[in-house]
């Protein structure tokens, strides 16, 4: 039983990270129909900016301001800076194709996803970096059950951000163009609302929360590769799309879910079916809802 | 551009028999002259791929290896070619009067004879084109999908993997003696000809394979097959790494080298001829159709689900035979060969070439592996060049190269000395 409700605590920190960089996916899926395959490269930028705004403030105001504040500071600046690399995204790679056939698109997304991890690669060379932990440990015991606070923090920081997204998509006016524009791209610039410029500020959510969740990985698993991208952001695209389409919420539940399923799949088999029978789960639920869980039936002309 | 046509023009008139003529007279010389030319140029050695190697590798040598590849190469094509043109001509004229089948089959031999001189200059050679003609199979198969289907599907290298294992194991089992599986149960000597029997059961493990991708996904249009694909790409990957029998994430390895340049070749050609005559068939116009619109397809009397799945299944079959070939011309493989980096590559080769072609099949195939292998000293900084050559193929022209053409082997092997009546036939 302790071991049942630790793993559900690590399966909730472990499928936050999928959760908030598939809600990336998901949004860009929903607004623009296309698949922005750099988003986990995107995810992977987002952490490398974070830890040099970590080790930049840490080595700057350690000493006369609470980690709190500087861990504040380091999500704030690094969101800023990690949008502008969705922008660069959507402007390089999206934009000039727009009315290009969508699987282009994807192409090149996966491209400028290369481009990140071998830049990566050149710029930094393959030194393993530690990404520099912003807050104490805490170890607290529940009956026999671990919890440390960073935990807490990233479960908690993660439900936060997807309510603050899903507030601003409902209620704000920005948001409600990001609605109009994934009901019908083609209609809703002729209203009025540009799709040069809710397009870029998807790509930027998008960017900002998958930052934002480098940060939090750095804290649970400090250690960073050019590689960590593209492994996790495959998995999170899965998720956005097991979602359904543009669906922020369902895109964060199928995030949880796949956390759940690689945490407990090797509490009963060996740790190396994990994949298997992660994505044999998602095989079949597609195959009996192909819509995903709060998709619209929806049949898509592809612009070939 | 308007320059560059005008210097091509007086090479308008040389036919495919012309050009296969000047190639082989500057693949003679390299093979008689190879040696002398390189030394007096200060090369080490023959440049094995038109002296990229060196370029990248020592900038001085940039002179001496342009010189050799003007001197080799590119002036006695030109210069055979043009010169030999009338003669050729009434060559094509007459391999025009002949029936097709046998008209193609003297080019094609006449192909293979100069690749087999010019491969057969050192090993790297051998390796780099088989492996490009391996990829022209697997692009040529994903092609089929990705293009006259218009889907989007990313399990290719899950079914490469399914025809490589399934042919590894077989051969393993029948015809070696390995340590996984011990004696073999076959006399050794029947293998080099039982070998396309076990490609073919290779591609069909992976032709049954795509039936687990293809059953749910095809119930609805749209971007699931992408998702379904994807899943099924890590399931294959992820079942093979834990079945021990087959090596497990050790891989396989000692297949017998069945797959000869000439072995490749044949499938190569092979899969042209039926991947061209099946997208000209019915059912492959039937599959445009329904790319182009299901429900006025349906209405035609198409039957779509049929239609796409029967697309699907073939192209995973020549992908599993082109996993197969693969496997025995490496003679080794591993899970891990078959994961993202192969897709994205695979991916490149078909969008960078063109979508709906096969012309375009062959060069983005030809063109991303040369390129790979050319730019191979600069280690990373291929990793940007290629994805941004990518980038602004796509940017300019979104289908590809050339995309939507029909491969018309007629038009290709046409004299060329007058122009015809409406130009093509």
């Amino acid at each position: 039983m302790d071991i049942f409700l630790q793993n559900i605590i690590n399966a909730l920190q472990w499928g936050s990270f999928y959760a908030v960089v598939s809600i990336g996916y998901s949004m860009v899926y929903g607004v623009l129909m296309l698949f922005n395959f750099a988003h986990g490269d995107i995810f992977m930028v987002g952490t490398y900016i974070g830890f040099g705004i970590a080790t930049l403030l840490l080595a700057l105001f350690s000493a006369f301001m609470p980690g709190w504040m500087i861990f504040i500071l380091v999500i704030l600046i690094t969101m800023f800076l990690a949008s502008f690399v969705g922008v660069f995204v959507e402007v390089v790679g999206y934009r000039p194709l727009r009315g290009a056939p969508r699987a282009s698109a994807a192409i090149t997304g996966l491209m400028i996803g290369i481009i990140f991890e071998t830049g990566n690669l050149i710029i930094l060379g393959a030194k393993r970096f530690s990404f520099p932990p912003l807050i104490e440990s805490v170890t607290y015991n529940f009956g026999g059950i671990y919890v440390t606070n960073v935990k807490v923090l990233i479960i908690v920081a993660s439900l936060v951000m997807m309510a603050a997204l899903h507030l601003f998509i409902k209620k704000t006016k920005w948001g409600m163009a990001m609605r109009a524009m994934s009901y019908d791209f083609q209609a809703v610039p002729l209203m009025g609302v540009s799709i040069n410029i809710i397009a870029p500020m998807t790509f930027a959510i998008g960017a900002g929360l998958a930052s934002v969740a480098g940060i939090l990985y750095g804290q649970a698993y400090p250690v960073l590769d050019p590689y960590m991208g593209i492994s996790l952001g495959w998995k999170a695209f899965v998720a956005a799309i097991l979602g359904g389409r543009g669906s922020i919420m369902g895109a964060a539940l199928a995030g949880y879910l796949l956390g759940f399923i690689e945490m407990f799949v090797p509490m009963f088999f060996p740790s190396t079916f994990r994949d298997l029978i992660a994505y044999s789960i998602i095989l079949v639920i597609l195959t009996f809802r192909p819509r995903g869980f709060f998709g619209m039936a929806h049949s898509t002309q592809l612009r070939l | 551009m308007e320059t560059l046509k005008k210097l091509f023009r007086p090479f308008s008139v040389v036919p495919l028999a012309g050009w296969f003529l000047g190639v082989f007279s500057a693949v003679l010389m390299e093979y008689y002259l190879g040696d002398l030319i390189s030394y007096y140029l200060y090369l080490p050695k023959i440049p094995v791929l038109f002296g990229t190697l060196f370029m990248l590798k020592n900038p001085l040598l940039i002179p001496s290896a342009l010189a050799y590849d003007c001197i080799v190469y590119i002036v006695p094509v030109f210069l055979v070619a043009r010169l030999f043109a009338p003669l050729t001509n009434q060559l094509a004229a007459q391999l025009e009067k002949m029936p097709l089948w046998l008209a193609t089959l003297l080019h094609l031999a006449a192909f293979y004879g100069i690749l087999h001189m010019w491969a057969g200059i050192n090993d790297y050679r051998v390796l780099v084109v088989k492996l490009t003609m391996i990829s022209i199979i697997l692009t040529l198969s994903l092609n089929v999908i990705n293009g006259y289907q218009g889907e989007f599907s990313c399990s290719h290298p899950g079914f490469m993997a399914l025809g490589a294992y399934a042919s590894s194991t077989l051969t393993l089992l029948l015809f070696a003696n390995d340590k996984m599986f011990g004696e073999p149960l076959m006399n050794p000597a029947l293998g080099p000809w039982l070998f396309p029997l076990i490609l073919i059961v290779g591609g069909g493990v992976a032709a049954l394979g795509s039936l687990i991708v293809a059953i749910p996904s095809f119930r609805t249009r749209g971007d699931y097959l992408a998702i379904i694909s994807l899943a099924f790409l890590f399931m294959v990957k992820s079942a093979i790494e834990n079945m021990e029998i087959i090596g497990g994430p050790r891989g396989m390895s000692s297949q017998p080298n069945y797959a000869s340049l000439t072995v490749v070749f044949v499938w190569m050609a092979l899969c042209i001829w039926i991947v061209h005559n099946f997208t000209t068939s019915v059912l492959g116009k039937a599959l445009n159709a329904v790319r182009d619109n299901e429900p006025a397809a349906n209405s035609m009397t198409v039957n779509t689900r049929k239609t796409k799945m029967t697309a699907f299944m073939f192209g995973a079959f020549w992908a599993g035979v082109a996993g197969g070939l693969f496997a025995h011309v490496l003679r080794y493989v591993n899970p891990g060969t078959f994961g993202l980096n192969k897709l994205a590559e695979i991916l490149a080769m078909v969008y960078f070439g063109g979508l709906n072609s096969i012309y375009g099949s062959i060069i983005g195939a030809v063109s991303i592996s040369m390129l790979s292998e050319a730019l191979r000293p600069l280690e990373l900084f291929k990793w940007i060049i290629i994805p941004l050559i990518l980038i602004l193929v796509m940017i300019f022209r979104p289908h590809g190269l050339i995309s939507f053409t029909e491969l018309n082997v007629k038009e290709l092997m046409r004299p060329r000395d007058k122009e015809r009546a409406g130009g093509v036939e």
